[in-house]
């Protein structure tokens, strides 16, 4: 096999880890700081897609990036207040707003559970003929991912360090204190999940893009390879208090899982198993130190259960 | 200051369970009052607090704070103007962010896009200082990593930073090891003292109950059982307290740690 598939598939892997690592960023926000588990996070993706589609398809290849952050912003505002305000379970309002979103996103495509942007203008397409003639005409992908992460990136960097970044935080780590703090903690979980969505829409819009076609499917299982990536992440960059470090980390852990899952698809892993090895990852990163903790406690059973130990 | 008008709750109203936790409680505080709250179990004492910082609605009577009607205002604008401290040193701080950003949040300082000035800092490293237990040279570590007592003093610092105008302690120092308990309650008499704040205090504990402050409250079934200041209270002692409690309440005071006779 010649070296350069190795590197068309390094950089196919990169374009679709960075794009994915916004999701992860998203996640990072809402999963990380404000201790929420969104699971609205495959519909909020799928809306992305659908109205940046929509939009571009109408011939506003700008416009649709920022439509697709503020369907997220609602998406995200919905289930926010579903749980702050009329008394939902989190996790159960993040469901509710993810079924929901199903018929949203088709309703969106006008009845259709397929749009094609074969021939549409899009922010990609832009980049590839900014780019033509110079060095990188193949980069242009690549670019516009790199481009948005690390927008996303320094504005959540940024973003964290600020009051409100503070007080989301504080949220996830203890609400009784932001209470005291002449904070509504009901407020900082809005606007987290808010921020957070808006990413999340991003993110299926330049995918969607970046592959020229939506389907319904686009975000199924978004979140649980966003949380394989963001544990992955977790590995490298710790869960230490140097958010800027963990920002990278995340980026990085989706970047190795699409690596990783490059090379399997190599050695011929069927693609439609990248969803059961992303539950694996979450399982084995949640599970994992978990069972660790529980290790001296087995041990100790299995030593007094056997009558070795001294008496 | 405070002004608390014919407050009652009960708690699973209609129930078997329901129970009258605060009776027609009238309290007028004074500027810079300084009151310890004693009373058995159940008296309604920490109840008092939760009506006060708003933690749930009273059923019926009013709150004024400076003047204003507070009675319905909810928790987290109340906080604006009362500081409160529990009985859990965990309670009060957000243990995975640090020293610094827990005294930024608190400290409340400019908008909600201001990050932490260099005045900020130079603030928070003197008053941390002020408490003598090293944390100005640890402010970019996590609280998790303090002990319950300097989590406590923190948690004192942080709702005095701003000063209150009312300042709640509900037995703050009950939780900690008997030196760690001495230290703060000396900052927070400190404290107060300093910003002349108005300061209500819980305690269990008869002797500082006595010895703090200038009033002391007895509470009994949601009630105020009797009110002491002055000379009247400066002549009081234990025996007297619990003398007084039997003769109003008709029966004997059953707070289990005052009769254990732990300190603080």
């Amino acid at each position: 096999m010649p070296f350069s598939v190795f590197v068309d598939l390094g950089q196919t892997a990169l374009e679709l880890g960075l794009i994915s690592s916004l999701t992860v960023l998203a996640l990072f926000l809402s999963y990380s700081m404000l201790n929420v588990c969104d699971l609205s996070t495959d519909g909020c993706f799928t809306l992305g897609a659908t109205v940046g589609a929509v939009v571009a398809l109408s011939g506003h290849p700008y416009l649709a990036i920022g439509a697709a952050m503020g369907a997220g912003i609602l998406s995200g505002c919905t289930t926010a207040v579903l749980q702050t305000k009329l008394g939902v379970d989190s996790l159960l309002s993040g469901i509710i707003v993810n079924t929901g979103l199903y018929s949203v996103n088709i309703a969106v495509m006008g009845g259709a559970s397929l749009l094609n942007m074969n021939k549409t203008e899009t922010v990609f397409t832009k980049m590839a003929a900014l780019l033509q003639g110079t060095p990188f005409a193949r980069q242009s992908k690549l670019a516009v991912a790199l481009i948005a992460v690390l927008a996303v990136s320094v504005f959540l960097a940024l973003f964290l360090r600020t009051r409100l970044g503070l007080a989301i935080r504080a949220t996830g780590n203890n609400p009784d204190m932001v209470r005291s703090s002449s904070i509504n903690p009901a407020f900082t979980t809005i606007v987290g999940l808010c921020v957070a969505n808006a990413f999340t829409g991003l993110s299926g819009c330049l995918l969607a893009q970046a592959q020229k076609s939506v389907n319904i499917d686009i975000g199924t299982g978004m979140v649980t390879i966003a949380l394989a990536s963001l544990l992955i992440g977790n590995t490298f960059a710790g869960k230490g208090r140097n958010i800027p470090l963990r920002l990278a980390g995340a980026v990085l852990g989706a970047v190795i899982f699409r690596l990783v899952y490059m090379v399997a698809l190599r050695f011929h892993m069927p693609a439609f198993m990248l969803k059961l090895v992303s539950s694996v990852i979450v399982i084995i990163a949640i599970a994992g130190p978990y069972l660790k903790s529980r290790f001296p406690v087995l041990r100790r059973r299995l030593v007094h259960r056997s009558g070795k130990e001294a008496r | 200051m405070l002004s608390i008008r014919h407050i009652s709750k009960t708690f699973y109203p209609g129930t078997a369970n329901a129970k009258t936790a605060l009776d027609d409680l009238s309290l007028e505080v004074a500027q810079g009052d300084f009151i310890s709250i004693i009373g058995a179990n159940g008296a309604g004492k920490s109840t008092l607090f939760n009506a006060i910082c708003g933690t749930f609605l009273t059923d019926s009577g009013a709150i004024l704070l400076d003047g204003q009607d507070i009675t319905l205002l909810p928790e987290h604008k109340r906080a604006f103007h009362i500081g409160r401290l529990f009985q859990d040193p965990l309670r009060g701080t957000a243990p995975g962010m640090t020293i610094e950003e827990n005294l930024a949040l608190a400290a409340g300082h400019g908008g909600w896009i201001s990050t932490v000035s260099k005045a900020d800092k130079k603030l928070f490293r003197e008053k941390l200082s002020l408490l003598g237990m090293d944390l100005e040279n640890r402010m970019r570590q996590p609280v998790g990593l303090l002990s319950g007592g300097q989590r406590q003093a923190l948690t004192l610092m942080m709702a005095t930073i701003d000063p209150p105008k009312l300042l709640l302690l509900d037995e703050h120092t009950a939780a900690l090891d008997p030196a760690a308990a001495e230290k703060v309650l000396e900052l927070t008499e400190k404290i107060v003292a300093q910003q002349h704040l108005t300061c209500l205090m819980i305690t269990h504990n008869m002797a500082s109950a006595l010895a703090l402050g200038n009033r002391t409250v007895m509470m009994d079934r949601g009630r105020i059982l009797f009110d002491v200041s002055g000379q009247e209270r400066r002549d009081l002692t234990v025996p007297d307290l619990l003398e007084r409690f039997r003769a109003s309440s008709g029966r004997a005071l059953d707070n289990d740690r005052m009769l254990l006779g732990t300190d603080a």
